[in-house]
């Protein structure tokens, strides 16, 4: 891999890190969804230069571009501002937080570290990165591909009769 | 007729008879006419019933026993008769085994003897009582189960008994069991007794792990392989349950307050029969006590105590039953001292004759009661019925109890030539004998050697039986005798018994007056000498000698001892009648309160007092403070049961806490929780 | 690559795990669970060039069910916010023990 594919690769990484960090800390949901879209484009790059196209495409299309917008879609229907909800103010939490976090960060990277990845068994990338994919899901995963439609459906009428009024919606106030 | 010695049925049809009429009567007691508060004297028919099934049984039970000692005469052999095994472990056996031997028989003819004559006496004393068929059911009961205990093979059959027996006096003592002090009485009877119990319980103990048998044929013969100590403390043992059964020092307190019980049963149980228990089965086992010489002695020195202790309490009793029950300890102690020395013969005389004079006094006591009872009833007064200052001048209205009471004050008091002087000489003669010169004599009691203790012993059984003479005079004088304390009104009404009363006290009477001659001394040329002790022989004659050794009195000492049982008696009545003046006595309510010495007699030495503050109620008050408010309220319910509930709450109540309801803390236990997974996985792939 | 491309994952993931145990409304701490799995699937994607197509098919599937997931978690929420007037998940808490 030549130095155009490294400095990419590294930029992309950068972009997605940062762009976490920043969703992770906006009070604006909107202004957080936006910077996950941003994570998702940034992840998209990064799946192509590891030679998976299709689905950095369907990343966009579908994370950034169906997932991310019904996101959006909600916040705007809920109607909430930026002080709706009061966030932790304390610092403790956030230093605990943080500290948990940096805990299994390292934790991770140690294990990643640890383990040998021998470079001579890459697969190698050639142009067609979809045929082996649809190869796998009709033939040996075809049960999941199908089991992962009804869960589709199920998904849809679970979603239309959760979020209607009426009956559905009487809980017991607490 | 000959009997084959061994005739199961026979045997134990003697004791059957009395329980078939225990549980007839029993029965008849549980008709709804006698029970309840509206029960009332049954009617004539209902009576006769009971009366004809109770006494009935007594006599076939006693036409039984004769029997069966005209078929002993001339045999030593004793008839036996086993039910078949009642317990087995290992090789230790008992069997539910009866034997009839020359000791038993003796026993068996007085208690079913004595006893139809007290069962008769009861149809007329109890006639207007409501417990009339109750009444001679325990009666019966009783008497089934004092049967048992004489004619036990084993130790196991005769504490059937004895439980027995003492089951029986708590029911009969408490009889009257409406009156809250009656039952306590019974209680208290049967508490006492119960110590004694222990004592025999664990001489049987003993006994089993020494010798694995509980026969008493086999005891005697092959207890000699056991070590004297060992024998010493077996027999200490069995004192101690004799003490408590035939009420010896300390364990006689709850002879007196039996006396709450209707007067035939203080006749029977307390006089005649229960009480002898004790001495019967130190005389039962009289080989065993005579190799036990430091036993015999601690046997002698109670009982001379105990006689001693009895008889100045009785000379301050006004109650005539409470006189009476004195006497018995008293007497119970001559009897002890008897077969602790060894003089196994005199001491069975002695239990004979006591219970045909003690017996006849009783009956006698109740007929008086009796008597004043309907008169004060009568003239509507509630005075006490049976305190002797309330009384006098009786022999004017009662003649014929007043003189059949008098001999058996004269027996009691040791006056020639009733029974009780023989029996009484027997006893003394036989201690001053083995105080002179015997194997008794020379062994020790701890420092003090034996033949101190015997003659102290003689000393104090003299002395006993002045102070008898003196209480027993003082009694009949008091009662008898001098003006009538409580008004010619309740005098008029005053009037002998009837003649199922009477008739009793005069076969008593004539009993007391022939008793002696079952063991007439051999120096007094009045006719055949020494029946008993020839009949005792095969029993306790080997035992008697090993403590009195084979030496005799001469003829001068044995004229010198009776000589000194006769003075004492005639002085101890002469002393009675010069210091004595009924006429000078007051009704109860108006006499003065005692004072000094006389305060401390009449109170039986505070002794009851003793044991309530010393023994009874420390006791009661640690069970109560430590034992119920520390021990269970405290620590098994406090701690133990509410701890935990209360312990299990708390945990409860801190765990629930976890479940916030908030999802963020359940978030950061997923974090931290898969941060532990992953850094066991990554530590344990890498070290 | 692969094991840059793993080591970025990781620290989005922990990223998104920050993310979890501090926010309070209801819909970033949604979208912070989006951003722990988009982190997974850039490991599943670098490993599969180790281990055969497997991995990119099952990132499929992953988006797949992130999908499903997403439409009935956000009819939750707003069937919970008709309920509250608010998505605060500190006062959401029913499930108080």
């Amino acid at each position: 891999m030549g130095t155009f594919y490294t400095v990419h690769f590294w930029l992309f990484s950068a972009l997605a890190i940062v762009s976490a960090l920043a969703m992770v800390t906006r009070r604006n949901p909107v202004a957080a969804a936006l910077w996950l879209v941003n994570v998702m484009f940034a992840l998209a790059a990064l799946y192509v230069m590891l030679g998976a196209d299709f689905l950095g495409a369907a990343q966009v299309l579908v994370y950034a571009g169906a997932i991310m917008v019904v996101f959006v879609f909600v916040v705007m229907l809920l109607n909430l501002g930026e002080n709706d909800v009061k966030e932790q103010r304390s610092m403790g939490v956030a230093v605990a937080a943080s500290v948990t976090a940096c805990l299994l960060a390292a934790e991770l990277l140690y294990m990643i570290r640890s383990q040998p990845i021998s470079s001579a068994a890459l697969t190698t990338v050639d142009g067609d990165a979809l045929s082996p994919i649809a190869n796998s899901l009709f033939t040996d995963n075809l049960v999941a591909f199908e089991v992962t439609s009804v869960l589709l459906l199920v998904a849809v009428i679970g979603a239309v009769v959760l979020a209607k009024r009426g009956k559905v919606a009487n809980v017991v106030r607490s | 007729m000959p009997i084959s010695s061994s005739s199961a049925a026979l045997v134990w049809l003697v004791p059957a008879l009395p329980f078939l009429g225990f549980v007839v009567n029993g029965l008849l007691s549980l008709l709804p006419a006698w029970r309840g508060e509206q029960a009332v004297e049954a009617s004539a028919g209902r009576r006769t019933l009971v009366s004809v099934v109770g006494v009935g049984v007594m006599l076939l039970a006693l036409a039984l026993s004769i029997w069966l000692f005209t078929s002993l005469i001339g045999v030593t052999v004793p008839v036996t008769g086993s039910l078949g095994q009642w317990m087995a472990a290992g090789s230790f056996s008992v069997d539910w085994a009866l034997s009839v031997d020359h000791l038993s028989i003796l026993m068996m003819l007085v208690i079913t003897g004595v006893g139809s004559l007290i069962h008769i006496y009861s149809i007329g004393y109890m006639a207007d009582d409501a417990g009339f068929a109750r009444y001679f059911a325990y009666l019966n009961l009783f008497v089934g189960f004092m049967l048992i205990l004489v004619m036990g093979a084993n130790l196991p059959v005769l504490f059937v008994g004895w439980e027995g027996v003492g089951l029986a006096s708590y029911l009969l003592i408490g009889f009257w069991f409406g009156d809250s002090a009656n039952a306590t009485a019974g209680k208290k009877a049967f508490v006492v007794n119960r110590i004694g119990d222990f004592g025999l319980l664990l001489a049987m103990f003993m006994l089993f792990t020494n010798m694995g048998t509980l026969d008493f044929a086999t005891i005697a013969r092959e207890h000699a392989a056991l070590s004297t100590p060992l024998v010493t403390t077996i027999c200490l043992f069995m004192f101690l349950g004799c003490a408590g059964k035939s009420a010896q020092l300390p364990l006689y307190v709850w002879l007196p307050d039996a006396m709450a019980g209707p007067t035939p049963v203080s006749a029977l149980i307390h006089a005649a029969t229960m009480v002898t228990a004790g001495v019967y089965l130190i005389v039962r086992n009289a080989t065993l006590f005579a190799s036990a010489p430091v036993a015999c002695l601690v046997i002698v020195l109670v009982g001379a105590l105990t006689a001693l202790w009895a008889a100045l309490v009785g000379l301050k009793q006004w109650d005539i039953k409470k006189v009476l029950a004195y006497s018995t300890v008293s007497q119970l102690g001559y009897m002890c001292m008897a077969v602790g020395a060894g003089a196994y013969t005199a001491g069975m005389f002695h239990l004979v004759t006591h219970a045909f004079f003690k017996a006849l006094l009783f009956l006698g006591a109740g007929a008086v009661i009796h008597s004043m009872h309907h008169a004060l009833h009568e003239t509507h007064r509630h005075d006490d019925a049976q305190d002797m200052r309330n009384m006098g001048g009786l022999m004017r209205r009662m003649p014929v109890t007043g003189a059949l009471m008098w001999i058996a004050t004269l027996a009691i008091a040791g006056i020639p030539p009733l029974a009780g002087f023989f029996s009484k000489d027997a006893i003394l003669s036989a201690v001053a004998e083995r105080a002179l010169e015997s194997p008794l004599a020379e062994s020790s009691l701890g420092p003090i050697p034996g033949r101190v203790v015997l003659w102290f012993a003689y000393g104090v059984a003299v002395l006993t039986a002045f102070l008898t003479a003196i209480y027993m005079t003082r009694l009949m004088r008091y009662t008898f005798h001098g003006p009538f304390r409580s008004g010619d009104a309740v005098e008029s009404h005053v009037h002998d018994s009837p003649w199922l009363l009477r008739g009793p006290l005069i076969v008593l009477g004539l009993l007391t007056v022939v008793g002696g001659w079952l063991q007439l001394p051999a120096i007094l040329p009045l006719g055949p000498t020494a029946v008993l002790d020839t009949w005792l022989a095969p029993v306790s004659g080997s035992a008697a000698t090993l403590l009195t050794g084979t030496g005799h009195l001469s003829h001068e000492t044995e004229y010198v001892l009776i000589g000194i049982a006769i003075a004492v008696a005639v002085a101890g009545i002469a002393f009675a009648f010069i210091r004595l003046k009924p006429s000078s006595l007051t009704t109860k309510d108006a006499a003065p309160p005692e004072t000094g010495i006389g305060l401390v007699l009449a109170n039986d030495y505070f002794v009851d007092t003793g044991i309530t503050r010393g023994i009874t109620g420390p006791i009661v008050a640690g069970s109560r403070k430590v034992l119920w408010r520390g021990l269970d309220l405290g620590l098994i319910n406090g701690v133990l049961v509410q701890g935990t509930a209360q312990a299990i709450r708390i945990v409860s109540s801190v765990a629930s806490r976890a479940q916030v309801g908030f999802a963020g803390t359940y978030v950061w236990a997923i974090a931290l929780g898969a941060i532990a997974v992953i850094a066991a996985f990554t530590f344990q792939a890498v070290g | 690559m692969i094991r840059e491309a793993l080591y970025v994952s990781a620290i989005l993931f922990s990223i998104g795990v920050l993310g979890v145990l501090t926010r309070r409304n209801a819909l970033i701490l949604f979208m912070c669970v989006e951003l722990m799995l988009n982190a997974v699937n850039l490991s599943f994607i670098a490993l599969s060039r180790l281990h055969g197509v497997s991995g990119q098919v099952f990132v499929l599937f992953v988006m797949t069910v992130a999908a499903a997931e997403a439409a009935v978690g956000l009819a939750i929420v707003i069937s919970v916010f008709r309920h509250y007037r608010t998505v605060d998940l500190g006062r959401i808490r029913l499930l108080r023990g």
